[in-house]
């Protein structure tokens, strides 16, 4: 069924492969992105909402807990 | 460093909130008479003029909760938290006006042309053309509001609920545009540029995507601010939203052939559609965790405050009906589960819980804070949130019910291999009681919203409004930063980010709507199936008016159990060929009465007349609504010119010059169909439209058998 449809376009079995390596090297490299990010970035970026209004308190209470 | 000042705009987040808040009850309350509708047919005695039908008050319904009370929801987070996130007032307030007052300008034209039965009948994109030109353009000035904004922040960085709020701009415009290729036939209406197979599938990316882009995407942006916010504590993991944010927005555009398991939809389509919804539950469970982790070490605040009770039990919701979701994708559970009240029930732990939980907890938390005050009632408040949790509990067990109980009644057979309920009637009025229980917890839940409404009034009344509020940040300097990790330059360049996010949702839509196109040459094409005559043209126009679709699907599966019941003679179930003519496609999504798709020739014209006059008078206890209207209105001859030639455009083969002589063919057919009436004692009249409609209905299924008797004759 599946190659059925398929079948007319030219070429057709490189797209699923470029796609599949576009997915998994995005990923890869997020995940390598992730695992070696900046801890004082990542502090940063997630007090941000809180930032408007006790922004001290916050990392404090962040501190306490780690 | 410059520090610079500069206000943020509460007036506008203000407006957008009593938008929400005003349009949610409207929506909430048209639910609920829905509901009513389906056990008690006659809420209206004898006021029937086909505004209040079933059939045109579900479509307002959807409408205004989704695009109304979520999408104003939407707009008043974005523009709460945008200024603050990025430290700059809103590009500007004449757009922001602009955008608010064109939304509630749609809002209020689909309040108007629902009802009066204007609707392309694709689930929630039912609005006409102009109205769909409208939401475009309101879109537009959004989105330049949006990143203009964006683009003068003084934040270098960008927080991960603004890539949200990027993602369902750009997804929901692509989504938009695509599902509403349309061919005008007069000011109000349309007729869609695909056709049968095509059609189902654009309107299903487009159906799934709308709620993944816009009652999911935006509404996660907000979880992400506003849940730190009233716990007062950064979200539990920052990388693993960076992680939610990207799989997330890749993996569920593909999705939408999941509507359409077992239906004529090609294999690789249905296919491609359960991978990747059954791989949609990480991402979905990885931001679900992460909003629940947020509140570690603060579960004692959840007891006292009402806000986070809402927020919690929102995104316990949404990770219900995200694990649901994946589930009701595979092929078994969906063909027990698909086409049964089992969908409604899930969609309103979204809905109920998910947007409308979230919702209150954000207003229960910026109105006081705008106001300058505390929350007039937190015992009000928590009497809100336990009938409301209770209201979506009372709503959906009794449709998990409805839908067990119904699904084995549809699939049960007897010792003699025949269907034990032949009649689906029979499995209707077993589960009504079900639908009683429903409309007890849409009750409930929105005597809640009533609570809440009188709750923040007092609020309001009792604080002073501050329509601006002073902050004041360094500006950006405009250095050129080198290096960092990729991830972090991106959230520095919105620009670059917008047009990798509209390349990760554009992956999923080509690989899945290309192939959409080929299909077209593909469908094998059935010889006997002929384009509809001009007055089956008009009666499934009526067909579409009157919201036949949603209560009745035309798709037979290719299950035993279903071409007995449907198609008892020569056990066909539906082929892609059979829809090739149809602008739109008329599918359906549920079953409240019975498959459609072989009606022609089952019953006689005199049935069909008297059924939809008074649908008890032919099936005793039927839920159906009556459609007296259709008996004195004519329909409007003056279009069926106009029908046949948008047809030929489109590519349905009418011979040169058909329009023509369209309406003569038309009256002709009529007439045989008023003698054949007459001829059971029936006055009728060849130009009322319940002649057209009997047409229609009539010609179902009905080419399929002229190829069988043609096989016969050789």
């Amino acid at each position: 069924m599946f190659k059925h449809y398929f079948e007319g376009i030219e070429n057709v079995e490189i797209w699923p492969v470029i796609s599949l390596i576009i997915f998994f090297l995005f990923f890869a490299g997020l995940l390598v992105y992730i695992f070696t990010i900046d801890k004082k970035y990542i502090r940063k970026m997630e007090n941000m909402p809180l930032e408007d209004d006790e922004m001290e308190t916050m990392s404090d209470q962040k501190m306490d807990i780690q | 460093m410059q520090i610079e000042k500069f206000k943020y705009d509460n007036k506008i987040v203000k407006y957008f909130a009593f938008a929400t808040i005003i349009w949610g009850a409207v929506g909430m309350l048209v639910g609920l008479i829905v509901a009513i509708l389906m056990f008690y047919p006659h809420l209206f005695g004898g006021l029937h003029d086909g505004w209040n039908s079933f059939g045109r008050l579900r479509p307002l319904h959807t409408n205004a909760v989704i695009f109304a009370f979520v999408g104003n929801m939407i707009f008043a987070g974005i523009y709460y938290s945008v200024p603050r996130l990025l430290k700059t007032p809103m590009f500007s307030k004449f757009l922001g006006w602009v955008h608010f007052w064109g939304w509630q300008l749609i809002i209020v034209a689909a309040a108007i042309t629902l009802p009066m039965g204007f609707t392309t009948s694709k689930e929630y994109a039912e609005l006409e053309w102009p109205i769909d030109i409208m939401i475009t353009l309101v879109w537009v000035v959004f989105g330049i509001n949006l990143i203009w904004t964006i683009l003068r922040r003084r934040e270098r960085h960008m927080y991960v609920a603004i890539w949200f709020y990027i993602a369902s701009w750009v997804t929901v415009a692509v989504l938009h545009i695509v599902n509403s290729f349309e061919y005008p036939i007069s000011f109000l209406k349309s007729y869609s540029l695909f056709a049968g197979v095509q059609d189902a599938l654009v309107q299903w990316w487009y159906g799934h995507n709308a709620v993944a882009f816009f009652l999911t995407t935006p509404f996660l942006g907000l979880m992400y601010y506003f849940l730190p916010k009233a716990a007062n504590r950064p979200v539990y993991s920052y990388k693993l939203s960076i992680i939610h944010f990207w799989s997330l927005i890749f993996i569920y555009i593909w999705a939408g052939p999941h509507h359409l398991l077992y239906t004529a939809l090609p294999g690789w389509a249905q296919s491609l559609g359960v991978v990747f919804s059954f791989m949609l539950i990480a991402p979905s469970w990885g931001g679900m965790l992460n909003g629940l982790l947020t509140l570690r070490g603060a579960w004692d605040k959840v007891r006292e405050d009402p806000v986070l009770k809402f927020m919690v039990v929102a995104v316990t919701a949404y990770g219900m009906s995200t694990f649901e979701g994946p589930m009701l994708s595979f092929k078994n559970f969906n063909a027990v589960a698909h086409y049964t009240d089992y969908i409604i029930g899930h969609v309103h732990i979204g809905g109920l819980g998910w947007n409308g939980f979230l919702t209150f907890g954000i207003l229960y938390w910026m109105i006081p804070r705008m106001w300058n005050t505390q929350l007039h009632s937190k015992k009000m408040a928590n009497f809100h949130f336990w009938i409301g949790t209770l209201g979506i509990i009372f709503y959906a067990l009794p449709l998990y019910a409805a839908f067990f109980v119904q699904s084995s009644m549809w699939f049960q057979f007897n010792e003699f291999g025949k269907l034990e309920y032949s009649n689906f009637l029979d499995t209707v009025t077993q589960i009504v009681p079900m639908y009683m229980f429903r409309a007890f917890g849409g009750t409930l839940y929105l005597t809640g919203v009533i609570v809440m409404i009188v709750n923040l009034i007092k609020t309001m009344v009792a604080g002073s409004f501050q329509s601006e509020e002073e902050a004041e940040a360094p500006a950006l300097e405009k250095k050129k930063i080198i290096g960092g990790y990729w991830h972090s330059i991106l959230e520095r360049k919105p620009v670059m980010f917008t047009i990798l996010s509209l390349i990760a949702i554009l992956i999923g839509g080509i690989f899945e709507l290309i192939p959409t196109f080929l299909i077209k040459s593909n469908v094998p094409t059935i010889a006997s199936v002929k384009p509809y005559t001009p007055l089956e043209l008009q009666g499934r126009d009526i067909y579409i008016r009157e919201g036949c679709a949603y209560c009745h699907s035309q798709m037979i599966r290719p299950f035993r159990a279903e071409v007995l019941r449907y198609d008892p003679n020569d056990m066909e179930y539906s082929k892609a060929g059979e829809y090739v003519y149809d602008h739109p496609f008329l599918w359906g999504s549920k079953r409240t009465g019975p498959d459609l798709q072989r009606e022609g020739g089952k019953y006689g014209n005199d049935w069909h007349y008297n059924h939809m006059y008074d649908p008890r008078s032919t099936s005793p206890g039927s839920i159906m609504p009556a459609y007296p209207w259709l008996y004195e209105n004519t329909y409007d001859k003056s279009t069926t010119t106009a029908k046949i030639s948008a047809m030929k455009a489109m590519g349905v083969p009418y011979s040169e010059g058909y329009e023509d002589q369209a309406q003569a063919d038309a009256d002709k057919q009529a007439q045989k169909i008023v003698d054949d009436l007459a001829s059971k004692s029936i006055n009728s009249h060849p130009d009322l439209e319940i002649v057209a409609l009997i047409a229609y209905l009539q010609r179902l299924g009905t080419d399929i058998k002229v190829k069988e008797n043609l096989t016969e004759k050789k």
